[in-house]
């Protein structure tokens, strides 16, 4: 059965009314998670900018609003949401259209988080429904803000388990003038992270720091002459022989790092890895029987990694060598059979776990929210 | 204000519960001596007074852990308290709390410049978290106005901001994650030197939940490389609403100044009379900041001097030199000091959209006439963050009152406009009870229930942030 609410007090009488779990639904791009069984529930019924302010950098718009329709909204007025959303159809096979309702409740930030920060950074203010039918709000619409606690970074990267987001918003920003990417070949990954750590510990304000296919890209965006110093200044010390790509060539780097292109048309598991940046190249070296495939972004930070085993996944591997350097491990993309059986999720340690369960037992006190979506 | 009545039965118990906590702190870390406890009877909103039953300075998150523990079975509240520099009450004890101070906790654990971060423990002040790395060419990038005496436990309970958070972004965007001891002495690691959460983003939760979810002993800290150079440009307008419109110009540019300032005539009399930085008499001024290198520099200061020459200003004064940068800041850093030399002052910190700056501005000098009180207003523009400054007597019976009442009608009025009461200070108690004018019952109702989770018998600074009333039932446990 599929819903689709058309307003704040629609949705709330749904939840209000369900007799069993809800799963919710924004463009239905990120399936991620455990698979949740229920009566599901679309945001589709809830879209539209409600307010655009350039001059204040500030867009609110109800949940179920069309990415593509922001990015063009803003691209008129020469902004963009900077946190660099990925759109993950490619990868993991689905259809239909993303959603920022969608990209909130999954955090999903690209290249440029190590910079601008994540998508739970650009977010000021949310509206949501929790698991009772409850109307809530939190935040507001202004940069800074600590009126009461910050239910808007809980919400954001929470996968519909604590409410139905029905509104957002969010800070924009400005689109560059320019930008450009710097390359460089035939480093090992170990050398790729030192080359991107210099990078990032230089006064030169990088954007993108990533090590894919063997090439080490680093960007670079903002004024013209402003690029071009920074981009010359790194060229002739920490990257030493790379080579400047720009314009459209540049921004399609990023894009397809972004997006995980080269692991779309692949099959096997893909993992999304948070370490810290130096930690990145040993643990896919210390899980080198497995033969997998990474993608470094985030300086190192972040992994995509690609294993070919069906069986978990490596599931239980790639837990236990994090588990001695700390950090997080997501399966985003594994067999519905796999993801029902391997935590999706990092699991947590107890007092965290019983942290987000008595988190949960407040927001949705029957369990009826994408129950089980991000483990118990 | 009002505080909650004191509790009898731990107020009897005072030699008992002090006996515990020397049996697990070091020889003076527990101040019970009745003029002793007066040193910790207030932070930086000096208006409210209260010595607490006793204050304990651990030296270890073990110790705090232990200090927790006792607290949780004998059922005293737990105010925590960084370096007392909470413009909002945020660390005013009862008389039956004990004060947790994390002063002694100032050790630098680890510094990571590969990886781009420091740990700390939370009693360090802020600017010497930026001291440990400086010269390594690093700095820590939320720089509250306190920040030579502020500490960072502090920081993140109230979410600091700071000039130049435009850029950089405030306390929040800037931890990576906390070692925090739990109201019943657990102690827990929520996010690390890795970014981002892998579960619910509880690191975002506790920054700026002031004090009542749990004790953060250790930080992990974003540190960023140092720029090349900063330089400002100072503009002054003969109308507020031009400087307003200036501000959103500027921002909608694409440039992204590190910071924006901006003072109202008031402000600048005074500054003048007291700093004598030699800034024009006008309505209004800004001061903009850029980083970069000297090129980079210039070309940004000369599209926001286009920017700012459309809007008529009575005056352009680009800085050419350290000194003429050092000049043009004076006045702006003299601002609540030169202020506090006319009178005693109340600072507010409502947050408004950049776009309702004019009206405000106009608002807030109409209702300065109907109350009789004068207001300077000095704030953060690029990020809509006021500090109007109410001048009252605090000698003259019935000011504060007026005061406080004044301050009231301007945050209601920035929740009005689509801000909110607080940027960067916090609620504490100062505005605990205009919550409701922000958030309906359910939304308010939402947040106890997380505190629930995290402190389930309210013992931890059980009488900020809500109204009493609100909270009455859960505090009576």
């Amino acid at each position: 059965m599929r819903r689709t609410p058309t307003s704040e007090q629609d949705l709330s009488d749904l939840i209000q009314s369900s007799e069993g779990p809800i799963k919710i639904v924004g463009g239905g791009t990120r399936d991620i998670g455990a698979p949740v069984e229920g009566t599901r529930i679309s945001t589709a019924g809830l879209s539209g900018v409600t307010l655009y302010e350039p001059g204040a950098l500030t867009l609110v718009a109800k949940a179920g609003t069309p990415l593509e329709e922001i990015d063009a909204l803003l691209a008129k007025e020469g902004q963009r949401l900077a946190f660099e959303p990925s759109d993950l159809r490619g990868l993991l096979g689905t259809e239909g259209v993303s959603t920022i309702g969608g990209v909130v409740a999954t955090n999903a930030s690209g290249p440029r988080r190590i910079q601008v920060g994540a998508a739970r950074d650009f977010c000021l203010g949310v509206r949501f429904v929790d698991g009772m039918g409850r109307v809530l709000k939190n935040g507001g619409r202004v940069m800074k803000n600590v009126t009461g606690y910050d239910l808007v970074k809980l919400m954001a990267g929470s996968w519909g388990t604590l409410g139905v987001m029905t509104e957002i918003s969010m800070k924009v920003m400005a689109i560059p003038e320019t930008e450009t990417t710097l390359v460089g070949e035939g480093q090992t990954a170990v050398q790729a992270v030192e080359s991107l750590s210099a990078a990032l510990g230089s006064p030169f304000d990088v954007t993108g720091a990533a090590f894919a296919g063997g090439k080490t890209f680093v960007r670079i965006e903002g004024l013209e002459a402003s690029v071009a110093y920074r981009a010359a200044e790194l060229a002739n010390g920490a990257l030493a022989g790379f080579q400047p790509v720009s314009g459209a060539a540049s921004a399609d780097i990023w894009t397809q790092i972004r997006d995980v292109s080269a692991f779309a048309d692949r099959d096997g598991a893909v993992w999304r890895i948070s370490v810290k940046p130096s930690d990145g190249p040993r643990l896919v070296a210390a899980l080198e029987d497995l033969a997998p495939q990474a993608i470094y972004d985030w300086g190192g930070g972040l992994v995509w990694l690609h294993i070919a085993d069906q069986t978990d996944g490596g599931a239980a591997r790639v837990r236990a060598e994090l588990a001695k350097m700390g950090g997080h491990a997501t399966l985003v993309r594994a067999p519905a059979e796999v993801r029902a059986t391997v935590p999706v999720f990092q699991p947590e340690p107890a007092p965290i776990a019983a942290l987000t369960r008595g988190l949960r037992q407040k927001f949705d006190p029957h369990g009826i929210l994408n129950p089980g979506l991000m483990g118990a | 204000m009002q505080m909650p009545e004191p509790s009898s039965r731990v107020l009897s118990r005072k030699d008992h519960i002090v006996a515990r906590l020397q049996s697990v702190l070091p020889q003076g870390a527990v101040v019970h001596d009745p003029i002793q406890t007066r040193a910790y009877e207030c932070d930086a909103l000096t208006a409210y007074k209260c010595p607490p039953l006793c204050a304990v300075l651990p030296t270890s998150t073990d110790e705090v852990s232990a200090v927790m523990r006792i607290c949780h079975e004998e059922g005293v509240p737990v105010v925590p308290r960084g370096a007392g520099t909470s413009l909002a009450g945020g660390a005013l004890p009862t008389a039956d709390s004990v004060i947790l101070g994390v002063a002694r906790l100032n050790d630098v654990l680890e510094t990571d410049y590969d990886n781009r971060f420091i740990r700390v423990q939370s009693g360090r002040t802020n600017l010497s978290v930026t001291g440990a790395v400086e010269e390594d060419g690093f700095f820590y990038a939320p720089d509250p106005s306190s920040q030579l005496a502020c500490a960072i436990a502090g920081n993140i309970a109230m979410n600091s901001g700071g000039a130049h958070c435009l850029k950089y972004g405030v306390t929040t965007n800037n931890l990576m994650g906390v070692t925090m001891v739990m109201a019943d002495g657990e102690v827990v690691e929520i996010g690390g030197a890795h970014l981002d959460a892998g579960g619910l983003d509880l690191l975002g939760l506790i920054c700026g939940s002031e004090g009542q979810l749990g004790v953060v002993t250790e930080a992990t800290l974003r540190i960023l490389a140092k720029p090349e150079g900063a330089r400002p440009v100072l503009v002054g307008f003969d109308s507020n609403e031009v400087a307003g419109h200036c501000v959103s110009d500027i921002i909608k540019s694409g440039i992204l100044p590190v910071a924006i300032e901006f003072m109202d005539r008031p402000c600048i009399r005074a500054t003048e009379a007291f700093a004598g930085a030699g800034y024009p008499d006008c309505e209004a001024l800004l001061i903009i900041e850029v980083e970069g290198s000297a090129a980079e520099i210039d070309d940004q200061l000369s599209r926001i001097i286009e920017i700012a020459k459309r809007h008529n200003p009575v005056e352009v004064r680009e800085s050419t030199s350290a000194e003429e940068s050092a000049k043009i800041w004076l006045g702006r850093k003299s601002a609540f000091g030169a202020m506090g030399q006319i009178n005693d002052y109340m600072c507010l910190d409502g947050t408004i959209p950049v776009s309702e700056l004019p009206l405000v501005l106009r608002r807030i000098g109409e209702m300065s006439k109907e109350y009789g009180l004068d207001v300077g207003n000095v704030f953060h523009a690029g990020d809509g963050n006021m500090h109007p400054l109410i001048l009252f007597d605090a000698n003259k019976p019935g000011d504060l009152e007026k005061c406080e009442a004044f301050g009231a009608d301007i945050l209601r009025l920035c929740v009005e406009v689509g801000g909110c009461l607080t940027g960067e200070h916090g609620v504490g108690v100062e505005k605990r009870d205009l919550m409701v004018s922000q958030y309906g019952d359910d939304d308010l109702e939402i947040q106890l229930q997380v505190k629930d989770v995290f402190d389930p018998a309210w013992l931890l600074n059980p009488a900020k942030v809500f109204p009493l009333n609100v909270t009455e039932t859960r505090r009576a446990g």
